[in-house]
């Protein structure tokens, strides 16, 4: 892999060669080489999935089985742990802050290394040591304070003056601002060129052209777990940057066939999601499509998208904090809870099998039926032949391989588990499935006998709609697609019309 | 475990990944313990167990109704108040007031349920912690039974409107529960324990709603994306339990032929015992009623063996909770 002439007269504060990484069968990184330089901020790009959140998880000592090496100061360093990586001068800052909720800001700020006066914590020069760094900084934040008890955004500070305290050179911010409104980012960004004036070096993961524009100086771009190069941002213009972060024609492995669309199968109509409560932002807001039987339709989206959200807000995992208007088949989708809606014939296969798809101590045949239970049993009795030859039935349909249908889901394979995640769907003979991330973590092979379930599923009359972060995927199998940024709907393609740079341009709020 | 090895035929590796061999293995131990210490023959005379399993029945009902709340991921602390509650409600009904058991038994068995249920839906609703709602409600139960009982054990003694105590007979259906069968040598409280353990078996093995509870033990949230309505099964499972500790309660009061507020202290933590001792996993998700039993077996006759040896309560005491340990340990799922 090439890298673009970085600065040959600086040296860099911390040199990653040829880093790579695999999760059992799934390289997800590979010979990747990344320079970080002080004083300057290097946005790191790449789509969901490229690899960019496990390169910084290396860095930051989280990930300790790697291959490559890494160079800070010129002196090669293998950090064991978050607190090693700390010592040496990295910090980072990921979306789930590390910060203890139940603690004052002074507490968390010197959590781990107290200051301390024979052998007790010294909390009064804490408190004046934390207010001295928070003034310096220039945040009005009370240090004594209960973190639980800032906004987002003050905690999200409070996390950076801790990287401070500890003298961090390099502060990695994996999307800082997703939680933050306006002037709440225009503070950070402020905090961000303070701290490039003190020489430190930022990496920061965004998925807003807006920002990158604002606040690079350097790009590096990774797809698919490999580097694809960096440049001044000055040099990279927001096309050039996109076509850096597609340009992959995998087309050839997807045999999408698809058929004449049939009836009108969901409609939407301004809908709306409060994922966290009527009082909050919608997470999906005012959104209008349509989805045909037959028909595959993609819901492009980067982190941050709604486009799961939206899942969950149709399939009543929310309950009923929905707006707007939702029909199926011509009738008004009741949205209440997951049982209504898989009465209703909807499936949604969530995107974290092991998280929220699947009860891993329970058999193959305890998980295929899980969702069928209802009319699998007799008075609320169990018909265990009856669930036999169901779970046999969907089995073979999705060839799925295990020993025995008896055997605990958590034994099997990621692709194996996904089969199993579709075949609970399946049998509940759903007329919309909702497929988040089918493909994620798994083989090559499982994968093309998704596709194929897919074409046949869709033959058959069934509606799709599909989430995928890997864009080749999403146009591949799409018949049609629509967009979200932020909840919104910013674009809608047809297959003819869709172009990776297109649909990332609209993923990142440029339609 | 590779499924190759799921598939093979026996072999020891296999036998000791399966948690009810295990337990099975512990019991038999505890029967080689027996065969050695067996107090001059005592051990191998049939009364010992007849009379084990009679000390361990009650225990072993408490322990099948928290089988299915520890299986849903939950505990339930209140069985040994629920069992005391009953038990006063039990004497109360048939020796003072002598109403007839056809209706003392149905309202025994709702108190219990009722108890145990509310315990459970305030765990349910209001997401408090199973180990909170079930503490306040061993602490409430406890209260109900002396307020009810007035303090007093609920005797056959009955004091009557001219301040005189004045004994009635035993009514009948303590009798019926504390008789043996078969020519004396099964006790009825064991009959009992195994009719629970067989109807807990049957719910939780065959009906939807024993799926459910594994279901959201194992995952809640992939439970509830499913369609399974987690409140109500949570609820009928705590519910269950107190029904359950309601017929310990029954057990308890006919034996001692007395309603004691007192009773049954302490006894949640062996029905805890023994269900995780027999490979039940705190966590939720696995295990069954016949693993419970097997716990039930090895906690009764482990405590059997060192009272007929007379070790001592207070040595007593210390090497169960070894063995527990010792238990735990060896059911502890490896890494697979």
């Amino acid at each position: 892999m090439t890298l673009l002439a970085a600065d040959s007269l600086r040296s860099p504060l911390v040199r990653l060669r040829g880093i790579g990484k695999r999760f059992g069968p799934v390289q997800v990184l590979r010979g990747v080489d990344l320079d970080i330089f002080g004083g300057e901020v290097l946005v790191l790009a790449g789509e969901n999935g490229a690899g960019k959140s496990t390169l910084i998880k290396i860095l930051g000592g989280v990930h300790t089985d790697f291959d490559g090496t890494i160079e800070i100061d010129g002196q090669v360093v293998r950090p064991r742990s978050p607190l090693e990586a700390a010592a040496l001068g990295v910090a980072i800052i990921f979306q789930e802050l590390s910060l203890v909720p139940t603690l004052t800001v002074a507490d968390n700020i010197f959590l781990g290394r107290p200051l301390t006066r024979r052998g007790f914590v010294d909390d009064a020069g804490q408190r004046a040591a934390a207010r001295r760094l928070l003034d310096q900084l220039g945040l009005d934040i009370d240090v004594d304070q209960r973190v639980e008890d800032l906004s987002i955004a003050q905690q999200q500070l409070t996390e950076v003056a801790k990287a401070l305290a500890r003298d961090a050179r390099v502060i990695v911010m994996d999307e800082p601002t997703s939680a933050l409104n306006a002037p709440e980012v225009e503070k950070l960004f402020g905090l961000i060129a303070d701290l490039k004036a003190r020489g430190c070096g930022i990496v920061y993961i965004t998925h807003k052209m807006e920002e990158i524009e604002r606040i690079a100086d350097r790009i590096a771009v990774l797809r698919d777990g490999e580097h694809v190069g960096a440049a001044p941002a000055a040099e990279l213009p927001p096309a050039k940057l996109v076509n850096w972060m597609v340009g992959r024609e995998v087309e050839h492995q997807f045999p999408r066939h698809a058929g004449q669309p049939g009836a009108e199968r969901l409609r939407l109509d301004g809908f709306s999601v409060w994922r966290n409560g009527r009082g909050n932002r919608p997470t999906v807001e005012g959104v209008s499509f349509s989805v045909h039987a037959g028909e595959i339709l993609g819901v492009g989206g980067l982190q941050g998208s709604g486009a799961s959200d939206l899942f969950g807000g149709l399939f009543g995992a929310y309950g009923a904090q929905v707006g707007g208007q939702a029909w199926l088949d011509s009738r008004p989708l009741a949205i209440a809870s997951p049982r209504r809606a898989i009465d209703q014939g909807l499936a949604w296969l969530t995107n974290d099998r092991k998280a929220t798809g699947l009860v891993l101590p329970l058999s193959i045949i305890a998980n295929a039926t899980l969702a069928d239970l209802p009319r699998l049993s007799t008075a609320g009795w169990r018909r265990p032949p009856l669930e036999i030859a169901a779970a046999r039935e969907q089995g073979a349909t999705l060839a799925l391989r295990a020993a025995s249908l008896d055997m605990e889901v958590g034994l099997l394979s990621g692709g194996n588990q996904q089969k199993v995640a579709l075949a609970k769907w399946l049998q509940t003979r759903p007329r919309l499935l909702l497929l988040d991330e089918p493909t994620r973590g798994i083989d090559i092979g499982a994968k093309r006998e998704i596709y194929q379930l897919m074409n046949d599923l869709t033959a058959r009359g069934l509606a799709i709609l599909l989430i995928t972060s890997e864009l080749p995927e999403l146009l591949a199998l799409s018949d049609r697609l629509v967009v979200l940024h932020r909840g919104r709907l910013t674009a809608e393609f047809s297959r003819a019309e869709a172009t990776p740079e297109k649909v990332l341009a609209a993923a990142m709020g440029r339609a | 475990m590779t499924p190759e090895q799921t598939g093979s035929a026996f072999s020891p590796a296999r036998l000791w990944s399966n948690p009810a061999s295990r337990a099975l293995i512990a019991l038999v131990l505890v029967f080689v313990l027996g065969c050695v210490f067996n107090a001059d023959g005592a051990f191998f005379k049939l009364g010992t167990h007849r009379d084990t399993l009679r000390q361990a029945s009650v225990f072993g009902i408490l322990a099948c109704g928290m089988t299915l709340v520890i299986i849903s991921g939950g505990i339930d602390l209140a069985v040994g108040s629920v069992l005391a509650l009953v038990a006063v409600a039990f004497s109360l009904m048939s020796i003072h007031w002598n109403w007839s058991p056809w209706v003392v038994l149905p309202l025994c068995l709702l108190l219990g349920a009722a108890a145990g249920g509310m315990a459970g839906g305030v765990t349910a609703w209001f997401g408090i912690q199973p180990f909170i709602a079930t503490l306040a409600m061993m602490v409430f139960a406890r209260g109900l039974a002396k307020t009810l009982s007035g303090g007093m054990k609920v005797s056959t003694a009955v004091k009557q409107a001219d301040g005189n105590y004045h004994y009635v007979d035993v009514p009948a259906i303590f009798r019926f529960i504390d008789n043996r069968i078969l020519g004396g040598h099964l006790s009825m409280v064991t009959v009992i324990f195994a009719l629970c353990a067989a109807v807990a078996w049957v719910l939780l093995a065959r009906h939807r709603w024993g799926r459910e509870l594994y279901a959201i033990g194992g995952n809640e949230e992939a439970a509830r994306l499913s369609g399974v309505s987690v409140a109500w099964t949570k609820l009928l499972a705590y519910a269950a339990s107190g029904a359950l500790a309601a017929v310990a309660g029954l057990c308890q009061a006919a034996q001692e032929q007395q309603g004691d507020p007192e009773a049954g202290v302490g006894y949640e933590l062996t029905a805890i015992a023994m269900v995780v001792i027999g490979g039940t996993p705190l966590t939720g998700g696995r295990g069954g009623i016949g693993l419970t039993l097997l716990g039930t077996l090895t906690i009764g006759y482990l405590d059997k063996i060192l009272s007929i040896n007379a070790v001592p309560e207070a040595s007593r005491l210390m090497l169960t909770g070894a063995i527990i340990v010792a238990a735990v340990l060896t059911q502890r799922r490896r890494r697979s």
